[in-house]
């Protein structure tokens, strides 16, 4: 923001040499959110948000997570100013900005459609909302310089949106919503649209993105693979209430309650007909956990995670012993996923490839089952 | 051998297909040169022809027609025919304006209602063109002479003369214009506000676009070309009109489509007649040019128009 208003376009893309000059251009002020009692019902019988209560650290990558429905997405809307709350209040740094319309929030949205201007080149699209908060002709070109030096959009700029493929057009998108420098920026499942390889790349490249501006992103995703892999933390929201909300270890490893649990893509969770002291029985039989790592009150079910499973070695005294028959055997190259039959129940086990010899369907294993990896997961 | 043979094959291939191309293009084709090209070209070589005793076109070929049509005649030149150019490249703009501004609301509220309900309102709209056009202007004969409700109405707030009427007057046409073309623009205003994609809208505002600057940056450029082909389907017509100008628009409110049938009927003047259809046809071009400029323009090079 050093340079005077008018900078010809060649030196303002000069001057935006490096990446670092381009941060210490722009010193972000990032700021946090604050919902209170957030409600919102449409029609007569379509609860989408039944009170949340959250709090979004400032430059924090803040990810919503959670099935098709569950409000994630009102929430978000909500947080843009595109959809009104019934009651509850939002704070962005601390103001209360409920009842200000969108286009006077500094918040900026990447939508899941892109929402690119069809009329409108790229350079257009990208310098539209600095065009609307009325900045100079020179200011815009300098800035629409700055970010696509800072995505990497290259000659993209001249091109008109319809001669973008979509990787392109979510990065314009993205950059579009970036060049305002907003307070917060939202993106509502900006990647869902891409193939496999070029959502892992993004997602990458997003989160770094947010770690070098160091932006508040409130991210809404139905992918928990991609929340995990992005995040610093999650809220998992189910029936418009927030089920938990953690880092992406304390959601997946100790999820509060079965719908997170199943939703963290948990397959292994028994349920619990009694407890006494550290064992619990359940179908499987009894198992012994370490009562240190548990929370209290968390009763229904016990999670078993696939992967602390041990096949077939020396068990500790100490630890807990199954014995199953393989009924089904997945090979993923870097791991193999084993489908066990232990008392009638199924429980599955995931072991590394590192070159072991293979259970084939139909052999006995015993299985290790450390106590300090068992949860129990409420209802 | 195999190379040749193949080269054959597709040959043939093409061969059918131009064959069957040329089957089922070529009587439509036939119809529009036998009753589209050839009339035209006919009516051309009329209007430079001279006029005979009878209004029958005659030789010598000349350019009176042309020179009558620019107002020379035998008592000098006289502003007649310009007049009626300019009444109704007039009547045509100010009619369309109208149009757009009636249609462009209606057609946004029927996408606003409920989807049950919007063919019965698209039917609404587009029911009083099922009667013929006469009738109709006679219709609104009836509501404007003189001594009717609106004519008294119109009088005693002295926006017209005593005793005078709405009807005969440019008003008259001007309404009868937009009462007959409303539906030819309200359609493709819908179909256009129909497909709007709001994330667009939703996008303005997001980035800092005020409701104004919304509507005009987001939602008008994704009508523009309903509008525009709205525009056409009004505005062609309307500068040719015939019926409404003759029926509501009396002595002082002929258009250039009236000019041109007197010439073929009561004047008895085929080659000023001919001439009167090419200016007509040249002013058509024109204005369609201009439009697919300001379409291109404003739809960001993309072609709206045609």
């Amino acid at each position: 923001m050093n340079n005077p208003t008018a900078v010809p376009a060649a030196a303002a893309r000069e001057s935006a040499g490096s990446h670092d000059e381009v941060r210490e251009k722009a010193p972000r002020k990032a700021s946090s959110i604050e919902l209170k009692g957030m409600r919102k019902r449409f029609g007569k019988d379509t609860v989408a948000l039944d009170g949340v209560d959250l709090t979004i650290e400032a430059g924090e990558f803040f990810t919503l997570l959670g099935p098709s429905g569950c409000g994630k997405t009102t929430l978000l809307r909500i947080l843009a100013g595109l959809e009104e709350p019934d009651d509850g209040s939002l704070l962005i740094g601390g103001t209360d900005i409920t009842d200000i319309p969108p286009h006077r929030r500094s918040v900026n949205t990447v939508f899941q459609s892109y929402a690119l201007f069809p009329h409108l080149s790229v350079r257009d699209n990208l310098a539209f909302g600095l065009r609307m908060r009325g900045e100079s002709v020179a200011e815009r070109e300098r800035k629409v310089a700055e970010v696509a030096e800072f995505i990497h959009l290259g000659p993209l700029v001249e091109r008109r949106v319809d001669q973008l493929s979509g990787g392109q057009r979510q990065r314009i998108a993205l950059a579009r919503a970036l060049i305002c420098e907003p307070d917060v920026l939202l993106l509502d499942e900006p990647l869902s649209a891409l193939d496999a390889g070029l959502r892992g790349q993004l997602q990458v490249e997003l989160q770094r993105i947010q770690k070098r501006l160091s932006m508040t992103f409130v991210f809404v995703t139905h992918d928990q693979d991609e929340a995990m892999v992005m995040s610093d933390r999650i809220a998992v929201l189910d029936g418009g209430i927030i089920q938990q909300v953690g880092t992406p270890s304390e959601v997946y490893e100790h999820p509060t309650n079965a719908f997170v649990a199943r939703f963290m893509g948990h397959d292994n969770l028994f349920a619990i007909h009694g407890s006494q002291d550290d064992w619990v029985d359940t179908e499987l039989g009894r198992l012994r956990l370490d009562m240190s790592e548990q929370r209290p009150d968390q009763d229904g079910w016990l999670l078993i995670r696939p992967e602390t499973l041990e096949l077939d070695v020396e068990i500790p005294a100490d630890s807990n012993r199954l014995e199953g028959v393989v009924k089904e055997r997945l090979y993923r190259g870097s791991r193999v996923e084993y489908r066990l039959d232990v008392n009638g129940q199924t429980l599955m086990a995931v072991a590394s490839n590192l070159g072991q010899r293979l259970h084939g369907v139909g052999d006995r294993v015993t299985i290790g089952v450390c106590p300090e990896d068992l949860v129990r997961v409420a209802n | 051998m195999a190379e040749s043979s193949r080269l054959a094959a597709r040959n043939r291939g093409v061969v059918s297909e131009t064959r069957h191309l040329l089957f089922s293009v070529a009587p439509g084709a036939a119809w529009i040169f036998a009753f589209l090209v050839l009339p035209s070209l006919y009516l051309m070589s009329v209007a430079f022809m001279s006029n005979g005793p009878y209004g029958l076109p005659q030789m010598p070929l000349s350019l009176d027609a042309f020179k009558q049509l620019a107002g020379f005649g035998f008592l000098g030149w006289s502003p007649g025919n310009l007049y009626t150019l300019v009444r109704s490249l007039w009547q045509t703009i100010v009619s369309t304006l109208l149009v757009v501004v009636i249609a462009y609301p209606v057609a946004y509220y029927i996408t606003t209602c409920r989807e049950r309900w919007r063919p019965l309102l698209l039917l609404l709209v587009v029911v009083p063109s099922w009667t013929n056009q006469v009738i109709r202007a006679f219709g609104w004969m009836n509501l404007l002479a003189p001594g009717t409700p609106l004519s008294d109405l119109a009088d005693a707030l002295g926006l017209i003369g005593p005793h005078m009427g709405l009807y005969p007057s440019n008003f008259a046409v001007t309404l009868g214009l937009v009462y007959n073309f409303l539906p030819f623009m309200v359609l493709p205003l819908y179909a256009a506000f129909e497909k709007l994609d709001k994330a667009l809208v939703q996008a303005a505002q997001d980035l800092y676009a005020s409701p104004t600057r919304a509507f005009w940056h987001a939602v008008f450029p994704q009508t523009l070309p309903g509008l525009l082909a709205g525009t056409v389907l009004v505005a062609i017509p309307a500068f040719g009109m015939y019926v409404i100008p003759e029926l509501l628009g009396g002595g002082k409110g002929m258009m250039l489509g009236n000019l041109v049938a007197n010439q073929f009927a009561a004047s008895s003047n085929w080659p000023l007649g001919a001439a009167g259809a090419i200016l007509m046809l040249i002013a058509t071009f024109v204005g369609l040019f201009a439009m697919r400029r300001v379409g291109r323009r404003l739809g960001g090079g993309e072609e709206v128009v045609i």
